[in-house]
């Protein structure tokens, strides 16, 4: 190892509290930013349900029928009258963070962004279930959530499987 | 110290990208929050109810009187009133109907309940006609009886495609005459009623169905255990009259 590598290696011990902890791989950040991207899609579409949720029963007739049946039922909402919504909105903001943080090299925000994308796909399975077979009516953009979380699940899945290859090109 | 900057800007631009983000989806909702009962209102005054009826124009400062006489149910000297303002297709309008039955059933004489049109033909194809059908019912004195019909059969016309035909059956059944009602349907008379009660509720700042007021108070109802609130808002009303 040369002089200058270790003088490299001391920087990055030193600045290991704050600083990010690695370089992506091609692999990795092409996931994260993908990740990211489709976060902003759900983001935008919990927020839209929010606003619907929130604005009231005015709202359930006059802005889309598919909706009505299930955002005004009370699986809708958390104990305490949160829309559930906007849980799903602060749910893809978290992702859209971690996912962003983890494409720029903040490693600890991989294990968070799993845990959290694996909470939310089971919530997923949940409100689906919910709508087939309790409410048997679909809310399309219940619909684009669920779209968005299993994409989601599958992004980080695949580059799981993929980070073997990158492991080896890196290491 | 130069390679210095680029490295701390690229460890904050993260931090910078979500900031943004979040500002961005802030604004965002509020913008949309803002915009929805606007546009909630210009969608249903852009939709003329029949060539015939008058639009208006603009929203009216003082509260229109709404079609007159009212339907109404109950004892005109009731110390509680809801005013209603629904649509027959509207499917929460639908899930409303039973309770409030339920609790004009309880109240009994202490209670009168209005109902105005409100239909939102943008998104509920058949709620003018719905509304008609009831109208022209009410004109042979049948209009709490259709008004029954529909919104507990809302799930067998809400999407037909000849929901007129159906209305038609049940006039039938309610043993109107026929003849009558098939005039009825799209009359002036019928057509300017639900134009009145859609006034009114234009000049309330009424968005959207179902929408209640009790005792002249629009009621805000909580999305879980309405029904509840909705009892103990008229006891209150209730309790206050006695006083």
């Amino acid at each position: 190892m040369s002089t200058i590598d270790r003088a490299t290696d001391a920087g990055a011990v030193k600045n290991r509290e704050t600083a990010p902890e690695r370089v992506e791989s091609k692999g990795s950040l092409t996931a994260f930013v993908i990740a990211a991207a489709l976060s902003l899609v759900g983001l935008a579409d919990a927020l839209y349900l929010t606003v619907q949720h929130v604005a009231g029963r005015s709202v359930r007739c006059t802005v889309i029928t598919g909706c009505d049946e299930v955002l005004a039922s009370p699986y809708a909402v958390l104990p305490g009258g949160v829309p559930l919504a906007a849980l799903g909105a602060l749910a893809y903001f978290a992702v859209f963070s971690l996912a962003t943080l983890a494409a720029f090299g903040y490693g600890w925000a991989r294990a968070p962004l799993a845990v959290l994308v694996a909470l939310m796909l089971a919530t997923t399975l949940g409100l689906l279930y919910l709508q087939a077979f309790i409410l048997e009516k679909f809310c399309e953009f219940c619909l684009l959530s669920a779209a968005v979380t299993l994409s989601l699940a599958v992004v980080l899945i695949a580059k799981r499987r993929l980070r073997g290859d990158d492991g080896g090109a890196h290491g | 110290m130069n390679p210095k900057k680029p490295q701390s800007f690229k460890r904050y631009l993260p931090i910078v990208i979500i900031i943004a983000v979040f500002a961005v989806a802030i604004i965002a909702f509020l913008i949309m929050m803002r915009s929805f009962s606007d546009d909630a209102r210009k969608a249903r005054l852009d939709q003329p109810l029949t060539s015939s009826a008058a639009r208006p124009d603009s929203r009216p400062r003082t509260p229109q009187p709404g079609a007159q006489p009212p339907h109404e149910r109950g004892d005109a000297s009731a110390a509680a009133t809801i005013e209603e303002f629904g649509d027959f297709q509207c499917p929460p309008c639908g899930s409303f109907h039973p309770e409030l039955k339920k609790i004009e059933a309880d109240y009994g004489s202490r209670l009168r309940v209005v109902f105005r049109h409100l239909p939102l033909p943008q998104i509920h194809k058949n709620a003018v006609a719905a509304a008609q059908a009831a109208e022209a019912a009410g004109r042979q004195g049948r209009f709490w009886q259709m008004h029954d019909m529909l919104y507990e059969n809302q799930s067998a016309w809400e999407k037909a495609t000849d929901a007129s035909s159906m209305f038609t059956s049940y006039a039938r059944s309610l043993n109107l005459d026929m003849q009558r009602f098939a005039g009825d349907l799209n009359s002036t008379d019928v057509n300017n009623r639900i134009r009145a009660d859609m006034m009114r509720a234009d000049s309330l700042g009424v968005t959207g169905t179902p929408t209640l007021f009790l005792n002249g108070r629009e009621m805000t109802l909580p999305s879980s255990n309405a029904i509840q609130y909705l009892r103990g808002q008229i006891d209150a009303a209730l309790a206050e009259k006695k006083q």
